[in-house]
């Protein structure tokens, strides 16, 4: 089972990050109610600077609850939250002017130009980035005189993330940036999120897509129902959704099992009819079909599974993330 | 993709930045929206000077009429206009993109910038005011250019009157701001309060002729103040102190419960 994220953990991300490299979220105990209702119930976590951090979970887990309150638009009812070493309600000016936020359904004022708009919020910085440079990399550069009502849905997220962003950020919060654009737009804008960390910035994602957090993501937070079910990379917690990789297939001839249970990368041997079942990791299928060579089998009809963070999900929580997801 | 400029600011920003320019930044934008969306320029500066065409063309309303004290029908309506102009303004111009902001969650992502959403409130006020200031300016200037009204008695009682119905009147459009929960709420309670504000400033019945307990109710209401403080400047001389109060009441008032009640998001 997946732990919280451990004393022993924390110790291990911590004896694994190169020097000077700190904290840049810490949040520990948070809790956070509306009334009866538990939105945000004992979560914990750790951002190390640089690190790309995915909260995943399905609509109404809390994710968007945590967010606000580690960025001090809510206060939390219980715990302690420090970014980049601040308290974002005690030293909130300092905080703002480091840590960049995109919110979800945030809209601006129809008739203002996307120019407009940036060179607003560009002046609210003392160190801010360079409106040309952040519209081409956003692919936004031809819109620039267009009115923010003529954007189209993926042009308006865009610009959203370029202000939350424009401050030159050292560490940005971004609720589900990719939502509602088009695959070509969500690959430029997982680009843009990995040049951005290349330069340090220590970036918080919260989002719904799984492609998203297992390109993207170094460590992921599964949050379901106001608390942490899983914290790990997205490699780690997709093998232990299912104990790794299956590989199914027809052999040719009779073979004992135990030719396959003595690799190293095999776990167990299970048959199903005619079939034989593999359980393993690692590079499972050369490994498997090397043996049987080997042994003068031949493998057919041979069907690789390998289960990704969606079957993490589904396997925590019980519920499928990605039909609940696209609804939002 | 080109490369982005991303040199990390290795020291924390020091508090108490100068934050002038984002300021003027702000205001610059919203006057770009006030102009680009010109319903609320035009009922608060086209209506008014439409209106005093009108009466200024009317053969009779140059003519004194003793029930109005001897004054001129035109002389009577001239502040009536100038408050109307004004009314418009802040019962539609000033709250309208405040609430449709908070709708918009324009002042929810301020809130995440090192400026308070209270900046952006600080600057539809600065516009609003130059255009109630312009819109007052025109109706005045046009009316001795074109209609050869006199120059008011006491200029001086003129500025202070018109500057303190703005304070009132701003004071009650952010009230309206404060309580209306969605843009279309704000067109709805506009229309409501504006029926009655303007009664008693003497729109269909002027206050000369309104019966005595009309005209106490009329002199008490922010709208009859102000008709009041500024007929009496543009006729008389230095208006009284009585008008000039209840605006101030009026403006400390409605600042207070538009502030108590506020919702930022």
């Amino acid at each position: 089972m997946t732990t919280l994220e451990s004393t022993a953990a924390k110790t291990l991300v911590e004896a694994l990050a190169p020097a000077g490299r700190r904290p840049a979220v810490e949040v520990a105990h948070l809790r956070k109610a509306y009334g009866s209702l538990v939105a945000v119930d004992d979560v914990s976590f750790t951002v190390t600077e640089g690190e790309i951090f995915g909260i995943l979970g399905p609509n109404g887990a809390g994710k968007t609850t945590a967010i606000e309150c580690a960025i001090g638009l809510r206060r939390p009812d219980a715990g302690t939250i420090r970014l980049l070493g601040l308290d974002p309600h005690a030293d909130q000016e300092q905080v703002h002017e480091i840590v960049g936020v995109q919110l979800q359904s945030g809209a601006l004022p129809a008739k203002l130009r996307v120019g407009e708009i940036l060179e607003e919020y560009r002046s609210f910085y003392r160190d801010p980035a360079d409106i040309d440079e952040l519209l081409d990399v956003l692919g936004l550069s031809a819109k620039r005189g267009d009115y923010y009502r003529s954007l189209s849905g993926g042009q308006r997220q865009r610009l959203s993330v370029a202000l939350a962003l424009i401050g030159r950020p050292r560490l940005a919060f971004l609720d589900e940036m990719t939502t509602g654009l088009d695959p070509q737009a969500r690959r430029d804008t997982w680009e843009l999120i990995e040049q951005i960390r290349g330069r340090g910035v220590t970036i918080v994602l919260v989002t719904h897509f799984m492609e998203e957090a297992e390109r993207l993501c170094d460590r992921v937070a599964l949050i379901d129902r106001g608390r942490v079910v899983a914290l790990d990379t997205p490699a780690r917690l997709a093998a232990q959704a299912r104990g790794g990789k299956t590989v199914r297939f027809l052999p040719s001839g009779p073979f004992g099992d135990q030719l396959l249970t003595s690799l190293a990368e095999v776990t167990r041997v299970d048959r199903e009819g005619q079939h034989v079942v593999v359980t393993g990791t690692g590079e499972l299928v050369n490994a498997v079909i090397l043996a049987l060579h080997a042994a003068g089998v031949t493998a057919r009809d041979v069907q690789l599974d390998s289960s990704n963070l969606e079957d993490a999900f589904v396997k925590l929580t019980g519920k499928n993330l990605h039909s609940e997801g696209v609804a939002a | 993709m080109n490369s982005l400029a991303w040199p990390r600011p290795r020291q924390l920003p020091l508090p108490g930045a100068p934050r002038g320019a984002a300021f003027g930044t702000i205001v610059l934008n919203e006057a770009r929206l006030a102009r680009r969306q010109p319903l609320p320029l035009i009922g608060s500066i086209g209506l008014p000077v439409v209106l005093m065409i009108i009466f200024g063309e009317i053969p009779s309303s140059g003519q004194v009429v003793s029930t109005l004290g001897g004054l001129t029908l035109f002389d009577v309506y001239l502040p009536i206009i100038m408050v109307l102009g004004l009314t418009m303004l802040t019962m539609l111009g000033l709250p309208g993109p405040l609430v449709s902001y908070r709708e918009l969650g324009v002042l929810r992502r301020l809130s995440t910038t090192p400026v308070p959403p209270s900046w952006l409130l600080a600057a539809q006020v600065v516009v609003q005011f130059c255009v109630a200031l312009a819109g007052l300016l025109i109706v005045n200037v046009t009316s001795i250019i074109a209609f050869g009204a006199a120059d008011p008695k006491s200029p001086a009682g003129l500025a202070l009157s018109s500057l303190l119905a703005i304070a009132g009147l701003f004071a009650l459009g952010l009230l309206v701001a404060a309580v209306a929960p969605t843009s279309g709420s704000v067109n709805a309670i506009g229309r409501l309060a504006i029926i009655p504000l303007l009664f008693f400033a003497g729109l269909w019945l002027p206050r000369a002729l309104m019966p005595a307990v009309l005209q106490d109710i009329s002199n008490y209401t922010p709208l009859g103040a102000a008709v009041e403080a500024i007929q009496d400047s543009m006729q008389t001389g230095f208006p009284p102190a009585r008008p000039l109060l209840v605006l101030v009441a009026y403006a400390v008032v409605f600042a207070f419960l538009a502030r108590r009640f506020f919702r930022w998001e």
